[in-house]
């Protein structure tokens, strides 16, 4: 039976089959952070099993508010940090060196093709990027997860999504699946796997690429996932090369990964992006999308540059290239948060955290914070967010706020002139 | 096997998402029971008003695609600790409906003409919905009728239900 890349990963991961169309697959890697563990921690120390299945497998980080902002913040990270000191978690990310998950488990070299990941959040889906299964759960998953090395899914069905054409300059990968989403609906790719293939997506950069599958969850998908192929490897090599002679040995060992040419997709869809404009959202779901050209001068009062989506190094460094001897306009607060330690670095050695600073954004420590409304830079009542983020939800940046999802080079842009506008980048 | 049911909370909308089931400035609590009255706090919904439409209610009864967006199984949680232990829905987001029976609790799809039904006939009312787990039927009672859905949930899901959640699943098996 040919087979997509999803359902390799579960026969070659299936430790049970309990009913039907259900699998439990062994787990190679479990990812937590302080929001959603605790209370499984909590639970498995009130049923005397405060143990877990191999510390080194587990991943833990501290990321959604840091450095914490009250004692209920800071009572979430010491249960996070008791544990894993209890269970001998040697890979737990504190403060100094945390920054947000999806950013910093794939900067650690915690994903390899064809793994199985599952993290109590939604947006593991990003590690897809890397051809894994990797998916977000919750709380219960996960505390078995902790405890067993085990979690329960259906046999995956797969969407195929080809992706061809050229990408105009200044049209990015946060263009492109905001226009899929678009096309797709919310409810688009619900309970299925999405491939993410074609010339686009093998062009794409692995920082592109995650940022392409961080949004397949909004779709509705399980996983978003990009095929292994060189510049996966390179990627990895810091981590894997103890593993292989040759970078060559290593593509050639996670193609076993790739689909088979007559594997079964439940839909396959074409996308031509040649003419494709930069994206933005319009109301409060991340299917409301129309091209930039057509949000022309909505005013914003704040933008917000980070997260998992688009605060990589690739992201500030486009901001920045926009920003470059400009400031942001008086009406609008700039905030960028580079998303690791590492990225921060970076853009401190490569002069882009100076240009965010002339331009007049404020920069923050690598955090979650403001994506998901619980720390710097919530907005007000009736206040418009223009974000690189992944959810307009209302309310989701603060109560009774908008706002409008965008590539880091609109975002910037729009701060540049206090009103949704294209980049100077896209001609 | 516990028993479904009670008075119907409808909520005439699709794509209602676990931020606004339960907003994120909330997950700062580590206890379930701090989460009872922050419930839809922010649902984006014309005339609904969480203080007075909640209490009492033991089901909810909503359009397509229920529980999209977070994995936060505060959501799921937070319906329970108001006593809410059946959602019915057309579809539902994946994470949240494992969560649902994840916690022993149930989510129930039906076809889109069962929920029109139960919408244009009961809706308003004060409805009570009852699952028989055994019978497959769902029994709508309110505004002087009465009306039976067939529904089915999977052999696992059940298992699950009757486990009384996955953890206790997981480790009778694992
Ligand atoms: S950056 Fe936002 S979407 Fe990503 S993990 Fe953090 S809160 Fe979730």
């Amino acid at each position: 039976m040919p087979k997509t890349v999803a359902e390799k990963i579960f026969d070659s991961h299936r430790v049970d089959n309990p009913a039907g169309e259900m699998y439990v697959l062994g787990l190679d890697a479990v990812f937590c952070h302080e929001i959603t563990t605790p209370v499984a921690v909590n639970d498995l120390v009130s049923r005397g099993k405060d143990r877990v299945f191999d510390p080194s497998r587990i991943k833990v980080v501290i990321d959604h508010v840091t450095p914490a902002k009250d004692s209920k913040t800071a009572l979430q990270g010491k249960i996070l940090r008791d544990w894993a000191k209890r269970n001998n978690i040697k890979h737990f990310f504190d403060i100094g060196r945390n920054g947000v998950c999806h950013v910093l488990f794939p900067e650690q070299g915690f994903v390899r093709p064809g793994s199985t990941i599952i993290m109590g959040d939604s947006h593991t889906c990003t590690h897809g990027a890397f051809g894994a299964f990797a998916a977000g759960v919750g709380t219960t998953d996960l505390e078995v997860g902790i405890l067993k090395g085990v979690c329960a899914f259906r046999y995956p069905r797969s969407m195929k999504i080809q992706i061809s054409g050229t990408l105009r300059k200044g049209v990015y990968a946060k263009d492109v699946i905001l226009h899929i989403l678009g096309e797709l609906g919310v409810n688009g790719a619900t309970d299925q796997v999405i491939e993410f293939a074609g010339p686009v997506v093998e062009e794409m950069t692995m920082e592109s690429r995650m940022t392409l599958c961080n949004m397949a969850v909004e779709a509705g998908a399980t996983c978003g996932i990009c095929y292994p192929d060189m510049t996966t490897v390179d990627y990895l090599w810091p981590f894997i090369k103890d593993e292989f002679d040759a970078p060559e040995a290593a593509l050639a060992y996670y193609r076993k990964f790739l689909p088979d040419p007559d594997a079964q997709y439940n839909s396959i869809v074409e996308f031509d992006v040649s003419n494709l404009s930069p994206q933005v959202t319009f109301g409060y779901k991340p299917d409301n999308v129309r091209p930039v050209s057509e949000m022309e001068g909505t005013p914003v009062d704040q933008v917000y540059i980070g997260s998992c989506t688009n605060g990589r190094l690739e992201d500030l460094r486009v901001a920045a290239e926009v920003l470059a001897g400009r400031r942001i306009s008086d009406s609008v607060r700039g905030i960028v948060s580079p998303a690791t330690p590492e990225t921060y670095r970076m853009a401190m050695e490569e002069g882009i955290l100076g240009t965010f600073l002339d331009a007049g954004f404020c920069v923050t420590n690598p955090t979650c914070g403001a994506c998901l409304g619980m720390s710097n830079g919530v907005i007000a009542e009736g206040e418009v967010c223009a974000s690189t983020t992944n959810r307009n939800f209302y309310g989701r940046m603060g109560k009774g706020g908008m706002v409008h999802l965008m590539s880091p080079a609109t975002a910037a842009a729009t701060a540049v002139a206090g009103h949704i506008t294209n980049s100077k980048l896209y001609a | 096997m516990r028993n479904f049911g009670g008075k119907v909370l409808f909520l005439d909308r699709s794509d209602i998402n676990t931020d606004e089931i339960i907003p994120a400035r909330y997950l700062t609590e580590v206890s379930k029971e701090a989460l009872k009255p922050c419930l839809l706090e922010d649902l984006n919904l014309e005339g609904f008003d969480p203080e007075k439409d909640i209490k009492g209610r033991q089901v909810v009864v909503a359009r397509a695609n229920f529980g999209c967006g977070s994995s936060r199984e505060h959501a799921p949680w937070a319906l329970e600790v108001n006593g809410i232990h059946m959602v019915i829905a057309e579809s539902f987001a994946r994470i949240f409906r494992q969560n649902m029976f994840n916690c022993g609790m149930l989510a129930i799809e039906l076809p889109s003409e069962a929920i029109d039904r139960i919408f244009d006939e009961f809706a308003g009312a004060d409805t009570e919905i009852y699952a028989g787990l055994d019978t497959g039927i769902l029994k709508v009672k309110g505004g002087g009728g009465e009306d039976e859905i067939a529904f089915s949930i999977s052999e696992f899901d059940r298992a699950l239900v009757e486990a009384g959640g996955w953890v206790e699943y997981a480790d009778l098996h694992y």
